[in-house]
C-alpha cells in the first residue's frame, strides 16, 4: 500500500460565480482501521484563502502549521493578506524545498482573487502546480472525484447551487473509496461570508 | 565576514551615544555628488549630477542610476563602489522574492531588506558601514513611492528629497517648489531646476542623469536626447 493511502483522504474544490467551495471527507484511518471521524483537512489561511491537504495526516498537520506561520509573518511584514496565486506559489516553493524527502501531501488551494474571481489549484507532493477554472481534486478518492465532478459541474454556479453540487460529488465519490468518507466538511466562500457545513453521509 | 582576528564590530558606540563610524559615513555621503528625487502624483523622478574626473572619461559607460527591478530604480550619493555592491545585493533579494511568490517585490519590502543589509554592516565583525545614501524610486500597487536609505540602515519615505554636496540648498528649493498635485513632467522640470541651483559649470545632458517611472510601472533612465529636450523646455 502506498504511503499516500495510509490515512485515506478526499479533497475537492470548485469555482463558482464570484465564489468557491472546498470540501473534504472526515475520516482519519490507520490503513483499514478508522480511528477518527472528525479530522480537519481544510484550513483557513485568511478570509479569502483556504487550503485543503490530502495524504499522510502528520504531514497535513505539519505543513498546515508551517504555512500559517509563513502567512502570519507575511501579514505582519507586508500589512496585507496574501493573494491566492501568491499563496499557491509559496506552497509550491515550500514543497519543492523538500524535493528529495517530500511532505507526503497533495494540497488543494482555493481562494478569491482580485475582483472576487475564484482561484483554485492543486499540486503534487513536490509542488507541481495545476491550475483549473472548474474543479480540482486530491486524495485516495481522486479518481472517483474526477468522474463525479466532470459529470455534475456547471460553470458560474451561485453559492447555494455550488454547495449542492460539491456535496453530491464528494459523497458519491467517497462511497466508492473504502479509505475515505465518514461524513463531509464543506466550506462555501463568497466575498461577504464563509459558510461551513458538515455533511452526513454513509458512516462506513 | 572577517577572519577571527577581526571578528569584533568596528562600529562602536561613543560615550555620547553616537556611532561615530556612521557619522563619518554620512560625511562621506555629504561630500558626494548631489542627487535628488521627487514624487509626483503619477510617478517618481530621480536625478543626479554626473561630474566625471576628466573629459577623457567615456561618459556613456558611467551609469549612476540603476534598475533594481523593472519597476524600481535607485540613485546614490557617496562612494560609487559601495553603491555597486548594494545594487547587486538588492537585485538578488528582489529576485528571490519574485522566485518565491511569483510576484514583483513591493517597494517598501525591497527598501526594508536593503536597509537591513546596511544595518548589518554597522553591527558585524570586520566590516565598515556603506558610504552611500540611496534614493529608491518605485511604482507598485500602492502607487508611486520614494524612499531614502542612510548608511545607518534607517529609511524614510519622502515626497521630495536631496542628498550630497548641495543638500541644504536643494532641499530649500524643493520645499518651495513642491506641490502635492505635481505631475511627472513638472517634477522632472523641477528636478532639473534644483540640480541647476548648485551646479558648477554648464548643465547639459552629458553631466546629469535622470531616471523616471510613471503609471506604466516601468523604470527608465532618460537618454541624453530626452534630457536635452527637457533642458530646452526649462530654459
Amino acid at each position: 500500500m502506498s504511503i499516500f493511502e495510509y490515512n485515506g483522504s478526499a479533497v475537492v474544490a470548485m469555482g463558482g460565480k464570484n465564489c468557491f467551495a472546498i470540501a473534504s471527507d472526515r475520516r482519519l484511518g490507520v490503513q483499514l482501521q478508522t480511528i477518527a471521524t472528525d479530522f480537519q483537512r481544510i484550513s483557513k489561511i485568511h478570509d479569502r484563502v483556504f487550503i485543503g491537504l490530502s495524504g499522510l495526516a502528520t504531514d497535513v498537520q505539519t505543513l498546515y502549521q508551517r504555512l500559517v506561520f509563513r502567512h502570519k509573518l507575511y501579514q505582519l511584514r507586508e500589512e496585507r493578506d496574501m493573494k491566492p496565486e501568491t499563496f499557491a506559489s509559496l506552497v509550491s516553493a515550500i514543497l519543492y524545498e523538500k524535493r528529495f524527502g517530500p511532505y507526503l501531501c497533495q494540497p488543494v488551494i482555493a481562494g478569491l482573487g482580485e475582483d472576487d474571481k475564484p482561484f483554485i489549484c492543486t499540486m503534487d507532493s513536490i509542488g507541481a502546480k495545476e491550475l483549473a477554472k472548474d474543479f480540482v481534486v486530491s486524495g485516495t478518492a481522486s479518481e472517483s472525484l474526477y468522474g463525479a465532478c466532470e459529470a455534475m459541474y456547471k460553470p458560474d454556479m451561485e453559492a447555494e447551487e455550488l454547495f449542492e453540487t460539491i456535496s453530491q460529488a464528494l459523497l458519491s465519490s467517497v462511497d466508492r473509496d473504502c479509505l475515505s468518507g465518514w461524513g463531509g466538511h464543506v466550506y462555501v466562500v463568497t466575498p461577504t461570508e464563509i459558510k461551513e457545513r458538515i455533511l452526513k453521509g454513509r458512516m462506513d | 565576514m572577517g577572519d577571527s582576528q577581526y571578528s569584533f564590530s568596528l562600529t562602536t558606540f561613543s560615550p555620547s551615544g553616537k556611532l561615530v563610524q556612521i557619522e563619518h559615513a554620512l560625511t562621506a555621503v555629504g561630500s558626494g555628488q548631489t542627487s535628488l528625487g521627487i514624487k509626483a502624483s503619477n510617478g517618481v523622478v530621480i536625478a543626479t549630477e554626473k561630474k566625471l574626473p576628466s573629459i577623457l572619461v567615456d561618459e556613456e559607460s558611467v551609469q549612476k542610476i540603476q534598475h533594481l527591478t523593472p519597476n524600481i530604480g535607485v540613485v546614490y550619493s557617496g562612494m560609487g563602489p559601495d553603491f555597486r555592491v548594494l545594487v547587486r545585493k538588492s537585485r538578488k533579494q528582489a529576485e528571490q522574492y519574485n522566485r518565491l511568490y511569483k510576484e514583483p517585490i513591493p517597494v517598501t519590502q525591497l527598501v526594508r531588506e536593503t536597509a537591513t543589509v546596511m544595518q548589518e554592516f554597522t553591527q558585524s565583525g570586520g566590516v565598515r558601514p556603506f558610504g552611500v545614501s540611496l534614493l529608491v524610486a518605485g511604482y507598485d500597487d500602492k502607487g508611486p513611492q520614494l524612499y531614502q536609505v542612510d548608511p545607518s540602515g534607517s529609511y524614510f519615505s519622502w515626497k521630495a528629497s536631496a542628498m550630497g554636496k548641495n543638500v541644504s540648498n536643494a532641499k530649500t528649493f524643493l520645499e518651495k517648489r513642491y506641490t502635492e498635485d505635481m505631475e511627472l513632467d513638472d517634477a522632472i522640470h523641477t528636478a532639473i531646476l534644483t540640480l541647476k541651483e548648485g551646479f558648477e559649470g554648464e548643465i547639459s545632458s552629458k553631466n546629469i542623469e535622470i531616471g523616471k517611472i510613471g503609471a506604466d510601472k516601468v523604470f527608465r533612465v532618460l537618454t541624453p536626447a530626452e534630457i536635452d529636450d527637457y533642458l530646452a523646455e526649462v530654459e
